[in-house]
């Protein structure tokens, strides 16, 4: 813990005094300018320039986007390098960065990491380059978490609005209805569990990325940030406890399977139906597909559960931004590029390889929404999930170390799912760490 | 028990006589059991390993761990797995070989090198050295990864061959190993004989003493070889394109598209992957095992 946290200062110090140092070369090569800052990007002319960009990330449909990209653009090289999936892509970046050495110019990041790497001013601002100019562009959800202070810190590549995703085959064997409250889904729980003992509601050993997506659509803020000056309060909000109180009961009554989200015992458990649902981010088809085949016709989507009957409120989970780090030698070309893959051509070609869309203008065509998924048995699925873009709740934020609260959640929370201690214990425990933390990288937390 | 068919010979002998002879060793039910659980504990896995490399993904799910599925894949799958991602599986192959014959064989030569001169040749601060190599000895690799990574990107070789050959090169127990068995595999006499025949000191080390370190250089290159084959930590950190993954990393990168939003989960190739990773060593291991045990051998008894 003391190395990774000391790692961390530093390359934030690093970080900080190179993105001073391109600011400066940034305003002598533009003469014209003026002011010094970056004026919008013209993309076609930087384009037609071209030059030589490396691309951190492990989005598997970006291999098709560079493919197009360099097709079109020839003088253009885009040299894509899968670095490690989220937190072993972020260790790299981060060393990378406290060596000023091998920074690439675009980087995958996801939309709970963005704050920690904007506020160490790891990544360029691209609202001047033009993404001042994209409001409206992108859903809501995704839009405001790549925003940290007044810069916007990435391009939404995709997005996880959460749906209830479930396996009909056991809810009709059972004859249990889909919960459309969290209420309904404890009794779904119990019953699905009492008629066939191997066979649970869903999987949990504890994720810290479900979790806080799950407070999160309760109407729950327990993060508040404000520059350096955090809050976290779980104890005291309400939409924590509204989530702890439902799934305390379902861990204390054994109604979830004790398996890892993505282990081979997960995927198996979705194929032969011992886990009924899964309520995740809409990017999920696409893992179906291609990881659980024998579940091919059984699996169909619903709107998430609500905390109150008639609500029809959601959250994000998962998704991630392009960003631009502030070492890039190439930041233009690096922003034409991003522009092009979230908001260019690029995007038709994730859709066609099962991404979802962060755009607006995708999630409301018709051509989209109507789509009709064979392996949901002929659902339109993008029907629910589009909508629930829509439904995401405002104003949630993230710490600006939430990649390092979420490598302690098992430690502290995930003990609720295995030992005698509560969520809510879990959770005040989980709190005093992260404010350790953050207090000791310089934050000024709960104080 | 076997001491009943054993003739009393009281032979008067220059050592305590032994009941027990080598070819008829005392049987213990308790080290039996000890040994068969070993066996099994350090068996099962490969078993397991061999087993599931002949199942389909579907077939990985549905059926029990430690028995064949309904269908025999191995094939398929070791096909699929060379093909895969055009044929990437073999460049990490490649790359891994190149590693190991580079890094392992570099560390195992310098060794050599340096085991001999400091068992055999006194000079000024030798304590000094050997008390830096028990100390290096002790401190692990992937604790000087960092540091070594901060190092390397200083010097601009991040992300080249040159970041996981060059800190292979050094192995500090190899080096202490062949130090202690120069010390004892050479006599000093020897060598004393082969300068009074005139012989020079790279002729002596090359046709007198090379050949008595032999099994002593293949229990080095062993070691070297399975650190470097199986060296993970260094590579994940200093390599970016996976164009010069090891194995080891390349595999993890297959493991984790399983976890990947939109990622293709490929469990069957990891398996298989994973199986066609260990061959060459289990290879290397029955290939030279018998130098190795005559090495460990060496000097036990006087001939």
């Amino acid at each position: 813990m003391n190395a990774r946290s000391r790692h961390l200062a530093r390359g934030t110090a690093l970080a900080g005094v190179l993105a001073l140092g391109l600011a400066a070369c940034g305003s002598g090569d533009d003469g014209g300018s003026g002011g010094g800052d970056a004026a919008p990007v013209d993309t076609a002319a930087v384009l037609e320039k071209g030059g030589e960009i490396t691309v951190w990330a492990w989005e598997p449909t970006l291999e098709q986007v560079v493919t197009d990209f360099e097709k079109k653009y020839p003088n253009v090289t885009v040299n894509l390098e899968n670095v490690g999936t989220g937190n072993d892509q972020y260790t790299a970046l981060q060393n990378a960065i406290s060596a000023g050495d091998g920074v690439p110019d675009v980087a995958q990041v996801e939309y709970y990491a963005v704050p920690q790497f904007a506020i160490s001013e790891a990544l360029t601002n691209l609202g001047p380059l033009g993404a001042d100019d994209l409001d409206g562009t992108f859903s809501t959800g995704p839009w405001s978490s790549v925003h940290s202070g007044d810069g916007v810190y990435g391009l939404p590549m995709d997005s996880g609005p959460m749906a209830l995703f479930y396996n009909e085959d056991v809810f009709e064997k059972y004859g249990v209805d889909v919960p459309t409250t969290w209420d309904e889904y404890l009794e779904a729980a119990r019953t699905i569990h009492e008629k066939d003992p191997k066979a649970y509601i869903a999987n949990d050993i504890g994720d810290a990325g479900f979790t806080t997506s799950m407070i999160w659509q309760a109407g729950g803020h327990p993060y508040q940030v404000d520059g350096t000056d955090v809050t976290i309060d779980f104890a005291g909000d309400q939409g924590t406890q509204k989530f702890a109180d439902v799934w305390q009961q379902l861990i204390d009554e054994d109604l979830l399977a004790p398996v890892g989200s993505w282990s081979d015992e997960w995927y198996q458990g979705l194929g032969n139906g011992t886990i009924a649902t899964l309520t995740i981010g809409a990017w999920m088809p696409a893992n179906l597909e291609s990881g659980v085949p024998q579940g091919k016709g059984k699996w169909r989507v619903a709107e998430m559960p609500q905390w109150e009957a008639g609500q029809h409120a959601t959250s994000e989970n998962g998704g991630s931004s392009l960003t631009v780090p502030a070492a890039s030698t190439n930041a233009e070309l690096a922003y034409a590029f991003v522009d092009y893959a979230t908001n260019g051509d690029g995007v038709q070609a994730r859709l066609d390889g099962g991404a979802f869309p962060a755009t607006t203008a995708d999630l409301e065509s018709d051509e989209f929404r109507s789509a009709e998924s064979e392996y949901f048995g002929g659902q339109k699925i993008n029907e629910v999930l589009a909508d629930s873009a829509a439904n995401v709740v405002e104003g949630w934020q993230y710490l600006p170390f939430q990649v390092y609260a979420n490598s302690i959640f098992n430690d502290t929370v995930g003990q609720a799912y295995v030992s005698g201690t509560t969520l809510t214990d879990g959770l005040a425990k989980w709190q005093e760490q992260s404010a350790t933390y953050g207090n000791g990288q310089g934050f000024t937390v709960n104080k | 028990m076997s001491t009943l068919t054993a003739p009393a010979r009281p032979a008067p002998r220059l050592r305590t006589p032994r009941h027990h002879s080598v070819a008829r060793p005392r049987r213990s039910p308790l080290l039996t059991v000890l040994t068969a659980v070993v066996l099994v504990y350090s068996l099962v896995p490969l078993a397991w390993l061999l087993i599931n490399a002949t199942k389909t993904q579907e077939d990985l799910f549905s059926s029990f761990g430690l028995w064949f599925g309904d269908s025999f894949s191995l094939w398929d799958n070791i096909v699929t797995t060379l093909t895969y991602d055009d044929g990437v599986f073999v460049r990490w192959f490649g790359n891994t070989v190149l590693y190991v014959v580079v890094g392992a064989g570099g560390a195992t030569f310098l060794a050599i090198l340096g085991g001999y001169a400091l068992a055999k040749f006194d000079f000024p601060g030798k304590r000094g050295v050997f008390a830096l190599v028990i100390g290096a000895v002790a401190v692990p690799g992937t604790a000087l990864a960092v540091p070594t990574f901060l190092m390397f990107s200083q010097l601009g070789l991040t992300n080249t061959p040159w970041a996981v050959i060059i800190p292979s090169l050094i192995s500090p127990f190899g080096l202490y190993l062949m130090w202690t068995f120069a010390a004892e595999a050479i006599p000093g006499e020897l060598l004393e004989a082969a300068r009074i025949d005139g012989a020079g000191e790279f002729r002596t080390f090359f046709r007198v003493s090379l050949p008595l370190l032999a099994p002593g250089i293949v229990t080095v290159l062993l070691f070297t070889m399975v650190a470097t084959w199986n060296n993970y930590f260094l590579p994940l950190i200093m390599l970016r394109d996976s164009s010069w993954y090891p194995l080891t990393l390349g595999l993890n990168a297959w493991n984790a598209q399983a976890a990947t939003a939109g990622g293709e989960a490929i469990f069957n190739l990891v398996i298989t992957g994973a199986l066609l990773t260990i061959l060459p060593l289990v290879a290397a291991f029955l290939l030279l095992q018998r130098y190795w045990q005559s090495g460990l051998a060496a000097g036990s008894v006087k001939e």
